[in-house]
């Protein structure tokens, strides 16, 4: 929605640019006079934050792709040299796999919200799915990532992940060879991962101007679920409020991000990785980084190899059906209390089948893995459905602004606002 | 939503003039009250900000927050972006070739060797003493570049000059050229048994690299 007049610029000069590329009306309607809801929290700075950290990736990217050999006899050396010869290079090496982590802690805390929220709702399914798009190739390019330093982790995860397709019936093993230009991974797959991993991220630039455009579309979402009915009321303009916020937030989680690059840099790394990558042995405990681990979780669940992997990809996909699944009218789970339980309990089961992923295999961690993995798949597609059907939800307030009023005390709230 | 009068800098006044003649209320959307002092321009219609002489008030401690913000956030993008840039300079293992040992002993008289000095040729010649007495001999008039022979060596028998022709940077072909010097198959700038400029398109002189003898048949260039 648009909540201002047509832009002009103030200079001739201005002007003479603005009606051949109206490039500075875009900004201004988009990030300084769009209309923001007012009663935003926190939550919602992520947005800002994972574009700021997807701008870091690149950047961070780009220069150790400057010293980086894709050469399966080199490449291990190579980030070697990084760390010890390259001007800084410890430094942007270590920002580099430490914001890949931060990067999808904000994605989750990010869909989290988007859950909490009900952001998956009508009018935003679009808005929602073109997220999950960009999960899934935040997903592939983290892998493709993870393996370049060629070590034996990075070996024995190339091997697990291109061996999925080999549950394919039929072409399962034709596709695994193609995919890995040999018998097995080797040489030829690292280098066609060093230019995948290079391209991806730009195409998740892409998926991501389409992400804020169809946001701009509906507009945000808010924590009370209930949409802008009046702009004046309801809603601030983007800059200097949002502005501000997203930039405080960001700032937070820097200091978040600094803390691990700077103190606890190897933190989430495997030690097995600085062994480098030998086809005839397998590191003893195989582990992805730890935002895949739910999922791993969920595949090792699974006795069957092809159910398995089906499991795995459902697991991911199922969620790009969310705004059909949850059948509710009212968005926000603040209006839900049911709903809640059931939401904390899912978050309960992300976190304890990402635990699970971590540990060696046993027949406990087995069995709790499909207990917690029924729980993943039971609130996808049972409590979301049923609940929309029978639950009893709190009354919705009236407007945004009557949301907001309702926080402050009963005698402000009665009187208008004052006037100077 | 309160705007109090104590809260405003200098830099506000007009605003406060501005929204206060208007209806009360919350405002219109890109109207900010009691907003940002720095920039006032980005959200009020005016373009800068005009003081009048009777509004300046002594900036306040929100002006002294946002000022004092913006210098620190200065100084931490500076921070950021400087190894940002730094990385591309030569790195340690660049550096640690920066300079080399060349032997001498094997080097006869009237041999030329070429050795790899920061990525490009380095002649080192043993010269016989006709090179030696040509070069010295040479009246400074006719060169290019003047420069005299005992300038550019530290041993007469020693001459150690850059391999790139200072014309388009080809490596000049050594025992070549009507001096004996160096001749350049590209454009055929010739130069003399001191690795002067003769003839040809070259402008200057074969450098002469930064050198030190470590004994009498060891030097450290670079």
């Amino acid at each position: 929605m648009s909540g201002s007049p047509t832009y002009v610029p103030k200079s001739a000069l201005g002007r003479w640019f603005e009606s051949r590329l109206p490039i500075m009306g875009l900004v201004h309607s988009s990030f300084v006079a769009f209309p923001v809801p007012r009663n935003l929290n926190y939550l919602w700075t992520f947005g800002a934050i994972l574009a700021f950290m997807l701008v870091a990736q690149i950047v961070t990217g780009i220069i150790l792709a400057m010293h980086y050999v894709p050469s399966a006899t080199l490449a291990f050396a190579s980030v070697e040299h990084i760390m010890r010869d390259v001007n800084y290079g410890w430094l942007i090496r270590y920002l580099h796999t430490n914001g890949a982590s931060m990067f999808f802690l904000a994605v989750y805390i990010h869909m989290f919200r988007g859950i909490y929220y009900g952001s998956y709702k009508a009018p935003r399914e679009v808005l929602w799915i073109l997220g999950v798009i960009i999960y899934l190739l935040m997903m592939a390019t983290a892998f493709m990532g993870y393996v370049l330093p060629w070590g034996s982790m990075s070996f024995a995860g190339a091997t697990v992940i291109t061996n999925l397709f080999t549950a394919i019936p039929l072409v399962g093993t034709g596709v695994a060879h193609w995919l890995w230009g040999g018998y097995a991974v080797g040489d030829p797959t690292l280098n066609r991962f060093f230019s995948l991993h290079y391209l991806l991220p730009f195409m998740i630039v892409g998926v991501v101007i389409l992400h804020v455009w169809a946001l701009h579309v509906a507009g945000q979402n808010n924590p009370d679920g209930v949409e802008v009915q009046n702009v004046e009321r309801d809603t601030v303009a983007f800059t200097p409020y949002a502005t501000i916020k997203d930039l405080f937030g960001v700032s937070i989680f820097l200091i978040l991000y600094a803390w691990f690059v700077f103190y606890i840099p190897t933190y989430l790394l495997d030690a097995d990785n600085s062994v480098p990558a030998n086809p005839l042995v397998t590191p003893a405990h195989i582990v992805p980084e730890w935002y895949l681990l739910p999922f791993y979780a969920i595949l090792r669940a699974i006795p069957n190899k092809l159910v398995g992997v089906v499991a795995l990809a459902a697991a991911i996909i199922l969620l790009a059906f969310l705004p059909w699944l949850d059948t509710s009218k009212v968005k926000s789970g603040k209006y839900r209390p049911a709903f809640r339980i059931f939401f904390w309990l899912f978050v309960v089961c992300c976190v304890g089948l990402g635990y699970l992923g971590s540990q060696e295999v046993s027949d406990t961690t087995t069995w709790i893995a499909r207990i917690l993995a029924i729980g993943y798949f039971g609130f996808l597609v049972v409590a979301l459905p049923v609940l929309g059907l029978i639950e009893r939800t709190k009354p919705l307030p009236a407007s945004i602004a009557d949301a907001v009023l309702a926080k402050t005390k009963p005698a402000e709230a009665a009187a208008p606002p004052a006037s100077r | 939503m309160r705007n109090s009068p104590d809260r405003s800098g200098p830099f506000l006044a007009r605003a406060r003039s501005r929204t206060s003649d208007r209806r009360g209320g919350s405002g219109q959307i890109g109207r900010v009250r009691g907003s940002c002092v720095l920039a006032p321009g980005l959200w009020r219609n005016d373009l800068g900000v005009q003081l009048s002489s009777a509004a300046i008030e002594k900036p306040n401690r929100r002006d002294f927050l946002y000022i004092a913000t913006a210098a620190v956030g200065a100084v931490g993008v500076g921070g950021v972006v400087w190894p940002l840039i730094d990385q591309m300079n030569p790195d340690a293992s660049t550096l640690a070739l920066s300079s080399i040992e060349v032997d001498l002993a094997p080097i006869a008289e009237g041999q030329i060797v070429t050795v790899k000095w920061r990525g490009g040729p380095v002649f080192v010649r043993h010269r016989t003493k006709k090179e030696i007495d040509d070069a010295v001999n040479t009246p400074l008039a006719g060169l290019r570049d003047p420069q005299t022979d005992q300038a550019r060596v530290k041993k007469p028998e020693w001459l150690i000059v850059s391999g790139v022709c200072t014309h388009l940077g080809c490596v000049p072909l050594g025992h070549e050229g009507q001096y004996d010097g160096w001749k350049c198959p590209c454009h055929g700038s010739v130069y003399d048994t001191s690795g002067r400029i003769r003839q040809g398109p070259a402008p200057l002189n074969l450098p002469v690299p930064e050198y030190a003898f470590l004994s009498e048949t060891r030097v450290k260039i670079g």
